[in-house]
């Protein structure tokens, strides 16, 4: 395949910007910090400035691996009646599902609560460790394209609000005590609202050549 | 600045990576081109956009039937057995549990999906007519569905968690019921449905008839 790109290499960043929701071309220009570019047209978020550094994501993503774990090892809610008492995990969720014929929703739940943010964490993690030193890590490309095929498909922040209202109905009934893992949610959930304002593609631009496998 | 008059992409001969955001020439003819960035292939416009969008969302017309029709969940308790609709469901948090959290899961559960529903729906007929209506607002919504329209798997995971706490243990029982499947599926296949739509159909057709 011929090179049929704009500007000249691979590497060099775009100088140009195409918004996606409406097709209108800009010339790019360096965005100051917190700064937003948006598309005059139909108002679609074309670029975000440099937020964060690569080392505080680094550290934010950390932070977020040790809350996925604690959220998903430690209970969510205990259930009490007349002294007899019921906790459930993350897993014992979509384990349940499974065994009372829902396979189709214990496999939603494993997949959105389960393996895409830990993938989504994972990955970011290690593109991260690379991208410190400006290099870009083994799969970079794969990767990076995997990162945006999952992103709209991890759901804890939904879970929450889930946990939340089952919290509510079962209080009908049972004793309800929170459990670590719904405070362990709560703290990704905050996790992840700082991350959906973190423009990602900034990867491409400030990474350079991918590291030997 | 005249935000009708800016150059297009496609006009221009470039075509933008969906998945990168790298700025690409555009080539002529059938050949399937990946971008020298990221490797994806590279489209002017999502693929059979108006097809794949109309077919999933239509099997998620028929899913939302069933969804809310059947059953979701079975509450028993000492020989009460008790089975509960969305609607139902959210009729008994209103009464006994909370209000404020029953207009919640009511938005998550009803409004978002039959607003998804009206709002792709709008979108994929006016942009087929090529029409210069409230382009701006129309992108817009579209922005909106892509950004609540998983939040309707709210109910489903509070199904889920229920089953997992209430066991035999505690002399009664929780269980999944059929309905709460085929609320699932709705959920997943408007989300595909969603993506399968490209916004920038909504600026095609005829250019100069903004007002």
């Amino acid at each position: 395949m011929d090179a049929r790109l704009l500007p000249r290499a691979h590497d060099a960043a775009p100088t140009l910007l195409i918004c996606e929701h409406c097709d209108a071309v800009y010339a790019r220009r360096p965005l100051a910090r917190g700064e937003v570019a948006e598309c005059a047209r139909c108002g679609a978020v074309l670029e975000r400035g440099r937020g964060m550094s690569i080392d505080t994501l680094l550290a934010l993503i950390v932070t977020a691996l040790l809350v996925f774990v604690q959220a998903t090892v430690w209970p969510i809610v205990t259930l009490g009646l007349n002294g007899q008492h019921v906790a459930a995990t993350l897993w014992d969720v979509v384990h349940m599902m499974w065994l009372d014929h829902s396979q189709v929703v214990a496999v939603i739940a494993g997949m959105t609560l389960y393996v895409f943010p830990l993938a989504k964490i994972l990955i970011l993690g290690w593109l991260l460790v690379f991208a410190r030193q400006g290099t870009r890590a083994p799969g970079f490309r794969f990767l990076m394209v995997t990162l945006r095929r999952i992103g709209p498909w991890t759901m804890s922040e939904v879970f929450v609000l889930g946990a939340l209202v089952s919290i509510v109905k079962a209080h009908l009934y049972f004793d309800v005590v929170a459990d670590p893992g719904i405070y362990a949610y709560a703290a990704l959930m905050f996790l992840i609202t700082i991350f959906a304002g973190v423009d990602l593609t900034r990867l491409w631009d400030e990474t350079r050549g991918e590291a030997a496998a | 600045m005249n935000a009708t008059t800016l150059p297009r992409a496609r006009d221009a001969g470039l075509i933008g990576c969906h998945v990168c955001g790298m700025v690409c020439r555009a080539v002529s003819g059938d050949a399937v081109v990946a971008c020298p960035r990221c490797g994806s292939t590279l489209h002017a416009r999502k693929p059979a956009s108006y097809a794949r969008t109309w077919a999933l969302l239509i099997a998620a017309l028929l899913m939302y039937i069933p969804a809310n029709v059947l059953p979701i969940m079975r509450t028993a308790s000492l020989g009460d057995v008790d089975d509960n609709t969305i609607l139902s469901g959210i009729v008994e948090l209103w009464v006994k549990g909370s209000p404020g959290l029953a207009v919640i899961v009511f938005c998550a559960s009803i409004m978002v999906p039959t607003l998804k529903f009206l709002a792709l729906g709008t979108l994929l007929i006016t942009s087929r007519r090529g029409s210069a209506w409230a382009r701006r607002q129309r992108t817009q919504l579209y922005r909106a569905v892509e950004l609540i329209g998983y939040w309707s798997m709210l109910d489903v995971f509070v199904v889920a968690l229920l089953t997992a706490l209430v066991r035999f243990g505690l002399f009664s029982l929780v269980e999944p019921l059929p309905g709460v499947v085929f609320f699932g599926l709705t959920v997943v296949l408007t989300m595909l449905a969603s993506m399968c739509f490209d916004p920038r159909l909504i600026w095609d057709g005829q250019e100069d008839s903004d007002e």
